[in-house]
């Protein structure tokens, strides 16, 4: 048995750089330090049903072809799409990011990731209201104060409390004690459990809350006795600890990006951390979910200056959440064609757009079955970011971590499918 | 005035954006060269002949020029957008974006509009007569500096987040809205006739809402100053009696003013 180490686990935004992985007979057979998640993502690559040759849908049946094949029925399908969308992107690498930019300016498609269905509302507050953050070494090293709003890392980020809060740093030398953690969360979850405080918000009323906190933190009174089912006297106490922070950092998660109000939760929430930095330091940082969902807002930002719902139809990049969306465009019934790569919009998005998938051509470059590639008219499977290929990846705060290979395959990998498929697209056109 | 008549063909799935349908763009033109104005369909540039039928006498001055649009666009955006001068009139609904980033003239839709109706709009008079949707004379994404002048009336509902940054200008909703009302606001003047559901004002930093419906959750950050009789906004005198506020005071030295009907309202007083 060979061990392979420092591997970095392709599956939460946390990405766990010291993962060991147990390989046999090129197989990964076993891990060290992964969290249960990672661990079944690691020894289970081949899923339930892992796509090994690509398959196109003929007469209702899905028949096994070659990738050159597959590669030219999706580049037809794009190139004569007057408003294709390309979708997903958030669990593979920075470089087919970069390609997939290349191919929705090419077919003047619009080009979205999952952060849309996620922390896009977080994206679309910080354009507005700016971006305090730090990093996640930051965190570990220096502060005493950490607010989770509206996750439960417990269960969705299952090693960011034990790295990052629970873990000794260089300034809190006791880890957890020299540390107050709030937790804000309508449920008690798990994380709520381990909270030295837990403000037990009414649901959809996170808004409210905050807006009863600064008002308090500017020094204003607050207008009711009770706001967001919080007595008034909790919500000073809980401003008065996060004002005397040394260094204090806010995570926050679904529960405020898609509750009431969505981006204007998170605005508002920024807009505190800066306040909070009258007093102390305080920063925030977005608890990302797929493992590259920075990555993608990263790449497009630099290549179109717009972080997601980028739209190239009139040529040139444009940007409107609510237009340009991937839900949007299929609740709307906009778009004419669907390509797929490393996401599953079969499996989350509203049934109406669901429904909308089926009746338009849909291409998924995806390595297992799922939902989405069960809808699907092509499907070109890939190798696995992280396990069967490498490439980059940008951690929850922004930081660009190398993703390792850890086993050989003969399968393609995301970039080069999506650089073949952009060839073709070529060729249709300047053959038209 | 001189009338022009597109009388929409068969509105395709995939949207038509049409930023050229403007007085300012047919006049000085022959109907001939008005087919030929290019719109977007998608991602693909094609005349207007392809889905509308043109006919009607143009104008050298846009300001004597008339559009009538004898039907449905429901799926066409951007009708409007940056116009200057003259008219425009919407037998039907229309998509998102009708007169956004408007400077002149006067655009009335007789159905319903879509999202980001008026949006950073500088001046002119846009009239919907139906229900709008989120967005009502909002800021580009992204930008602080929404609708900076002009009037909006919506005879109908509209949604979430109207005069998102406002700056300027007058926004009448006859019908009820949504949460948000006047978020991030600088100044100007949202009179809502009907009901709001929450967050009025939100991050208001100045300007004045008036609410004469139910409002039926409110924001903690305000400052309740009492009761006001025939209160006197923008000139005009709106009868009856008004609790007011002053804020949002999440936001420092914010000076936004929110009328409430009294009516109703009792819920929403400390």
């Amino acid at each position: 048995m060979e061990y392979v180490k420092n591997v970095v686990c392709p599956f939460c935004g946390t990405l766990c750089d010291d993962i060991v992985c147990k390989v046999e007979n090129g197989k990964i057979v076993g891990t060290i330090n992964a969290c249960r998640i990672a661990h079944n993502k690691f020894v289970h690559t081949e899923g339930a049903t892992r796509y090994t040759r690509p398959l196109i849908k003929k007469n209702g049946e899905l028949v096994e072809v070659t990738y050159d094949e597959a590669i030219e029925k999706a580049a037809e399908i794009l190139a004569e799409a007057k408003r294709p969308l390309l979708y997903g992107w958030s669990s593979t690498e920075c470089e087919a990011h970069a390609v997939g930019m290349e191919l929705a300016e090419e077919t003047g498609a619009v080009i979205d990731n999952t952060a849309s269905v996620c922390h896009g509302p977080s994206v679309l507050a910080l354009q507005d209201v700016g971006y305090p953050t730090c990093t996640l070494g930051e965190v570990k090293n220096r502060a005493d104060v950490v607010v989770y709003w509206g996750c439960n890392p417990m269960h969705a980020h299952p090693r960011h409390i034990s790295r990052h809060v629970f873990s000794r740093g260089f300034f809190r030398e006791r880890g957890k004690p020299d540390r107050t953690v709030i937790v804000v969360d309508p449920r008690e979850t798990d994380t709520a459990k381990i909270a030295d405080i837990h403000l037990q918000v009414e649901f959809d009323r996170d808004y409210e809350l905050i807006d009863a906190m600064r008002a308090y933190l500017l020094g204003h009174e607050i207008l009711y006795d009770e706001v967001a089912g919080i007595p008034r006297e909790t919500i000073e106490e809980a401003v008065e600890i996060m004002k005397n922070a040394q260094f204090g950092i806010l995570f926050w998660g679904m529960g405020l990006t898609h509750s009431r109000g969505k981006h204007r939760n998170i605005d508002t929430a920024i807009m505190l951390t800066e306040d909070l930095n009258d007093f102390g330091k305080f920063n925030l940082i977005p608890m990302r979910g797929h493992y590259n969902v920075t990555g993608f807002n990263q790449v497009a930002s630099w290549e179109s200056g717009f972080p997601y719902c980028v739209d190239f139809s009139a040529g040139k990049p444009r940007y409107n959440p609510g237009e340009t969306g991937a839900n949007d465009l299929l609740l709307n019934r906009e778009a004419d064609a669907l390509m797929v790569v490393a996401s599953d919009p079969g499996a989350h998005f509203p049934q109406k757009a669901v429904e909308y998938m089926a009746e338009i051509p849909v291409i998924a470059v995806e390595p297992h079955r799922t939902p989405t590639t069960e809808l699907a008219d092509i499907i070109i499977p890939p190798a696995i970011v992280g396990l069967e290929a490498e490439g980059t990846a940008y951690r929850m705060e922004g930081v660009p971590i190398r993703m390792r290979k850890v086993v050989e395959t003969d399968l393609l990998p995301d970039k080069e499918i999506v650089e073949k498929i952009l060839e073709k697209v070529r060729e249709v056109k300047a053959s038209k | 005035m001189s009338e022009i008549i597109l009388t929409p063909l068969d509105q395709p799935e995939v949207p038509l954006e049409a930023s050229n349908i403007k007085p300012d763009v047919f006049a000085g033109k022959t109907i001939e060269e008005i087919k030929n104005i290019e719109i977007l369909h998608g991602n693909t540039p094609v005349k207007l002949s392809e889905f509308f039928e043109v006919t009607g006498e143009s104008s050298e001055n846009p300001a004597e020029l008339k559009i009538i649009i004898d039907g449905n666009v429901d799926r066409t955006k951007r009708i409007g957008e940056g116009m200057n001068a003259g008219e425009i009139l919407i037998k039907g609904d229309v998509n998102m974006y009708v007169g956004a980033e408007m400077k002149g003239g006067r655009i009335t839709v007789e159905g319903n509009a879509g999202p980001w109706a008026g949006q950073t709009m500088i001046g002119g008079e846009l009239e919907i007569l139906g229900d709008a949707g989120d967005y009502v004379g909002s800021a580009y994404r992204g930008d602080w500096r929404g609708m900076q002048g002009g009037t909006i009336i919506v005879h109908g509902n509209a949604g979430n987040e109207i005069g998102e940054y406002m700056n300027g200008g007058k926004i009448i909703i006859k019908g009820d809205v949504n949460i948000m009302t006047g978020i991030h606001m600088n100044n100007g003047l949202i009179i809502v006739e009907g009901d709001a559901i929450a967050r009025v004002g939100a991050e208001m930093a100045g300007g004045t809402i008036v609410v004469k419906g139910i409002v039926h959750e409110f924001l903690p950050g305000f400052e309740y100053l009492g009761v006001e009789k025939d209160i006197e906004v923008d000139g005009q005198t709106i009868p009856g009696a008004f609790y007011k506020f002053r804020g949002d005071h999440a936001i420092k030295g914010a000076k936004g003013t929110v009328y409430v009907a009294v009516r109703g309202n009792g819920h929403i007083v400390p």
